[in-house]
């Protein structure tokens, strides 16, 4: 009889121990008030914002630091504009293409493929279908055309603005116009700072920089 | 005489074999049916409709489904709404038709928001009629796998976790079973031994275990040390679990299956987490994200794993839960304005007094993501993969030496901390990696 009752106080022990992880629910704390924030947190659930979220979207009207307006506009005929006149503002560089090649490798290699064939991952996964190349005729993307398309989207490529910023585009569309450039066998974008002088309306490196700075300024603050 | 047991044997399992055979066979040639028919074209007149699959893929499939609006509109059997000269010249070259005032053409731009459809002067006429039979091929038939492959079915069906789990159960109703009747059996055998006459040694009263024990104090003076370690030990691996979520994997609200998006179609991690590169937060993709991609992908077409019941129809189902909360409308391809927030379950959370800042370590000190959330890659269900404690942060610290790549404010300061510890190499706590005002403030 003792030895039952033995028995089973171990097999009760020992299945507590194990009801005890559950991995649905957080561990318990020790001092919590000093775990948990006083102020109101990212993505935090809280009643005195509407829909009980912290993440809201700015008030409409409001621009982050460092920002500039975009003229163009999101229909066709603001597409054929922006292909015709919209000119990078900033320096062809070493280090922009090589920012603007690892962002394309984040944001568009999946789709349009590492070479800009239109033989990415998914292409090849047939999630997605007759991906163009850049190189093909029909569209003769052009610096302007690139980057407004990176702005709004075109038919099923949806719009990047939310994941990256200005500098950030332009740079991508260096990376997407020497792309382009050697699917088709030409000279990629020339590294020449003499670009500079003979062309009052590129700004310098250093105003980009200030401009990254700024969006970034702008986004820790928020935060 | 002797007794030929399984005289008939040879014959049965002949017999039996055949009818194997012919099951399977039966099944492989149905299967061979069934894809035929689903292949095959429905009546088209012109054009060779496996060569139009290519060329409708590569360039009508951006905007064109065969069976449901995308882009642009549904294709299937569109050639007999059109006359075949007028699909022609509208394929190469659509907006010269709308400019020029082509009624049909007009009708066609108004209806589908102005979308302009890129021209193909590049096609021919062949190449057009064997896409225009292509899209005569009839939907095929939603075939249930476990009726298609009832192998497959079977097997993973007995490899299941619930199944495996009967099976257990079973076995130790069994063995329960065996003990039980092992004390009865013993039980009457002792009886039929009384029975018999023999008669069982009386046991001599010895002194009880337990107070030969008492008795020798070098034994309970050893026990009780080993007994105070051991439990000292198991005290403070339990108190040092307190507050820390490692292996801490809450149900979502959608559930979203990293293993497909990072692991199968190899989506950078920062696609979504954009925020990591240059914030103190790794954010949660806001939903426009996610229809990036499932404006186009409204349903899931790879594999399955019918053990844990993620069959297609579930993982189609959560991505119809997405649309519902961004809220798009799939029948007319536009969002509806009507939005619900999704809650997501913060699954990695540090202590209010800790700081962590994403950006320098994604973008400055250029870490991979797994180093510290695991093979996310191959998650189905999200969970915290590292401890997220302070010993953690440190250890990591005292181990990782600093990248100098491209940094001219780390190269200096190198350069002094190298001469006062007088190493190759610094790691991070020997660039203050470890004072405490980094992290708490």
């Amino acid at each position: 009889m003792k030895k039952t009752i033995n028995i089973s106080i171990g097999i009760i022990a020992s299945l507590a121990l194990i009801s005890c992880f559950d991995s649905n629910r957080p561990n318990y704390q020790y001092m919590p008030n000093m775990y948990e924030p006083v102020g109101y947190e990212t993505y935090g659930e809280y009643e005195v914002f509407p829909g009980d979220m912290e993440a809201m979207l700015p008030v409409e009207g409001s621009i982050p630091r460092g920002w500039k307006p975009y003229d163009y506009e999101n229909t066709t005929e603001g597409l054929e504009k922006a292909r015709a006149e919209l000119k990078m503002p900033i320096e062809v560089t070493e280090e922009n293409l090589a920012r603007g090649g690892q962002l394309y490798t984040i944001y568009c290699a999946v789709c349009h493929g590492d070479k800009g064939d239109g033989q990415g991952i998914l292409m090849q996964r047939e999630k997605f279908l007759g991906i163009p190349s850049y190189a093909d005729p029909g569209r003769n993307i052009t610096e302007g055309s690139v980057y407004h398309v990176q702005m709004y989207g075109l038919n099923s490529m949806g719009s990047y603005a939310s994941q990256t910023n200005e500098l950030e585009r332009w740079q991508i569309t260096q990376h997407v116009m020497n792309l382009k450039a050697a699917l088709k066998g030409e000279p990629g974008l020339l590294i020449d700072s003499t670009n500079v002088a003979t062309d009052s309306i590129r700004t310098t490196l250093e105003e980009a920089e200030e401009m990254e700075q700024a969006v970034d300024n702008s986004e820790q603050e928020t935060n | 005489m002797i007794k030929v047991k399984f005289r008939n044997l040879p014959s049965q399992l002949s017999l039996l074999l055949l009818a194997l055979l012919l099951t399977f066979s039966i099944t492989t040639y149905a299967q061979d049916e069934a894809s035929a028919a689903t292949e095959q074209p429905a009546a088209t007149g012109v054009g060779d409709a496996a060569a139009g699959k290519t060329l409708f893929n590569a360039n009508c499939a951006a905007c064109h489904r065969l069976y449901k609006p995308a882009t642009g509109p549904a294709l299937f059997g569109v050639g007999d709404k059109y006359d075949r000269e007028w699909l022609y010249s509208w394929i190469r070259n659509s907006q010269a038709m709308v400019k020029a005032g082509d009624p049909q053409a007009v009708a066609i731009f108004e209806e589908n928001n102005q979308a302009v459809m890129t021209a193909f002067p590049a096609l021919t006429d062949t190449d057009i009629d064997n896409i225009l039979a292509y899209t005569y091929t009839e939907k095929p038939e939603v075939v249930d796998p476990c009726i298609a492959n009832p192998e497959l079915c079977e097997g993973e069906t007995s490899t299941s976790g619930v199944s495996s789990e009967i099976i257990l159960l079973v076995l130790a109703l069994v063995f329960l079973m065996l003990v039980v009747m092992l004390y009865l059996v013993t039980k009457t055998l002792k009886r039929i031994a009384e029975a018999n006459g023999v008669v069982y040694e009386k046991k001599e009263k010895r002194t009880p275990i337990w107070q030969a024990f008492i008795k020798n104090q070098f034994l309970v003076l050893v026990v009780s040390v080993f007994l105070l370690l051991s439990a000292g030990y198991f005290a403070y691996g339990w108190m040092m679990q307190v507050g820390m979520d490692q292996g801490y994997a809450p149900v979502q609200p959608i559930h979203y299956s990293h293993k497909i998006h990072a692991g199968d179609n190899e989506i950078d991690c920062n696609y979504c987490h954009s925020s990591a590169r240059k914030s103190k937060h790794s954010g949660i993709p806001s939903l426009n994200v996610c229809m990036n991609c499932h404006k186009n992908i409204s349903e899931y077409t790879g594999e399955e794993d019918i053990a844990n019941g993620y069959t297609r129809d579930f993982y189609t189902a959560e991505i119809k839960k997405l649309y519902e909360a961004v809220g798009w409308d799939e029948a007319s391809q536009s969002y509806t304005g009507e939005t619900k927030p999704v809650k997501w379950v913060r699954i990695h959370n540090l202590p209010d007094f800790a700081y962590f800042n994403h950006s320098q370590h994604v973008t400055v000190a250029g870490i991979e993501c797994q180093k510290c959330h695991g093979p996310v890659e191959e998650m189905e269900i999200m969970y915290q993969f590292s401890p997220l404690t302070m010993g953690w942060c440190i250890n990591c610290h005292r181990e990782t030496n600093v990248d100098l790549k491209g940094n001219d404010y780390y190269k200096k300061i190198h350069e002094e901390l190298s001469k006062k510890y007088g190493v190759d190499q610094l790691t991070i706590a020997q660039m203050g990696g470890l004072e405490c005002g980094k992290c708490h403030y």
